[in-house]
């Protein structure tokens, strides 16, 4: 009786070391250490970068990302703010770069007139970029530092 | 028959004859200081109706406007931005020359019998009008140049070296050369968009 009573006693604090343990550290890492009672400061908002310069892909397929401001660009059923500019018969007009040929393909590789219904929507793919910090350590290596053999 | 004609014939002769009469018993001093006066608070009566017409709360004020294109408005930078400044409706709705205000304000008639009748007061229903009201707008903008953007945005105050490079290569390309107006390429920067089908510059 008395051995039992103290593997309870034994098991029961193990439990509850085990549990501060997971809740001290633990399950703080993406609330940076915040305690979970209080609410973090949220982080500084940053700048969409706007200088309309290219950048380079990272990889070829790698859909070119967005180097101005799109606040406010709507693309719905109704409107498609991008291709104001980026659509073919806009391009003398607007002088940006026009919208690649894939995007006039259906899925058979049938050239269409118009942008394609599935490449419609230009954000899901390309996305504006902010002057902000990397959240985590980036180990990419681009396959031209690999060929090389750097 | 003919007595009821003849009748408001000779009650408008007899209006006429007494107001074509000088006063009998009326000074002149009365006449023309009441006159004065009357003439002030009927004029600033009406100056401050409009004026109170001329508000966004007002505007607002019908579920139409708050329920639309007012909520549309709130995320967009006329809004909400970095200064603080804000167009409200009337800014940009509303012509703020004094006889241009006064013929839309008579057009805005209109808007009154839709709303007594209902012509858009349900989502679908303003959905389905949205094309049309906002051609109105378009071409109400075109053919005054962009006024009511221009009462804040002057061209003279637009300094092109601290814009992106695309603003300002467009803005010297259409702008300045008067080759375009804002609204030709400035369409939904407050509202959310219609069916652009069919619309110049949209695909």
């Amino acid at each position: 009786m008395k051995r039992l009573l103290v593997n309870i006693t034994a098991a029961v604090g193990l439990m509850a070391l085990a549990s501060t343990a997971a809740f001290s550290d633990g399950a703080a890492t993406l609330r940076q250490g915040e305690p979970i009672a209080s609410e973090a400061q949220a982080p500084k908002m940053n700048k969409v970068e706007n200088n309309d310069v290219k950048r380079v892909r990272n990889y070829p397929e790698q859909p070119p990302t967005i180097p101005h401001q799109t606040r406010d660009y709507e693309i719905s059923l109704n409107a498609n703010k991008c291709l104001s500019c980026h659509a073919r018969t806009r391009t003398g007009e607007s002088q940006a770069p026009m919208v690649s040929v894939t995007h006039y393909m259906d899925r058979d590789n049938q050239v269409l007139a118009t942008v394609s219904p599935r490449r419609y929507f230009c954000n899901q793919c390309h996305v504006t970029q902010v002057t902000a910090p990397p959240l985590v350590e980036n180990e990419f290596i681009d396959v031209e530092h690999i060929i090389k053999g750097e | 028959m003919l007595t009821p004609i003849k009748k408001l014939w000779g009650f408008a002769c007899r209006i006429w004859s007494s107001a074509n009469r000088p006063a009998k018993h009326l000074s002149i001093g009365f006449l023309t200081i009441g006159g004065f006066v009357a003439g002030v608070m009927f004029w600033g009566g009406f100056n401050t109706a409009l004026e109170l017409t001329n508000t966004e709360e007002f505007c607002v004020s019908c579920h139409e406007m708050g329920d639309n294109v007012f909520v549309e408005l709130k995320p967009t930078i006329h809004y909400s931005n970095r200064s603080g400044v804000r167009a409200t409706c009337p800014d940009c709705h509303v012509p703020h020359n004094w006889t241009d205000k006064i013929s839309r304000k008579m057009q805005a008639s209109k808007e009154v019998w839709g709303k007594l009748f209902g012509t858009i007061n349900t989502r679908e229903k303003f959905q389905a009008e949205r094309r049309r009201l906002a051609g109105h707008e378009w071409e109400r903008l075109k053919a005054n140049n962009s006024l009511e953007c221009r009462n804040c945005h002057s061209t003279e105050s637009m300094d092109i070296t601290v814009q992106s490079t695309r603003a300002a290569e467009a803005h010297q390309a259409f702008l300045f050369t008067g080759e375009k107006t804002c609204i030709d390429c400035h369409k939904g920067i407050a509202h959310e968009l219609p069916d652009m089908t069919g619309v110049e510059g949209w695909e």
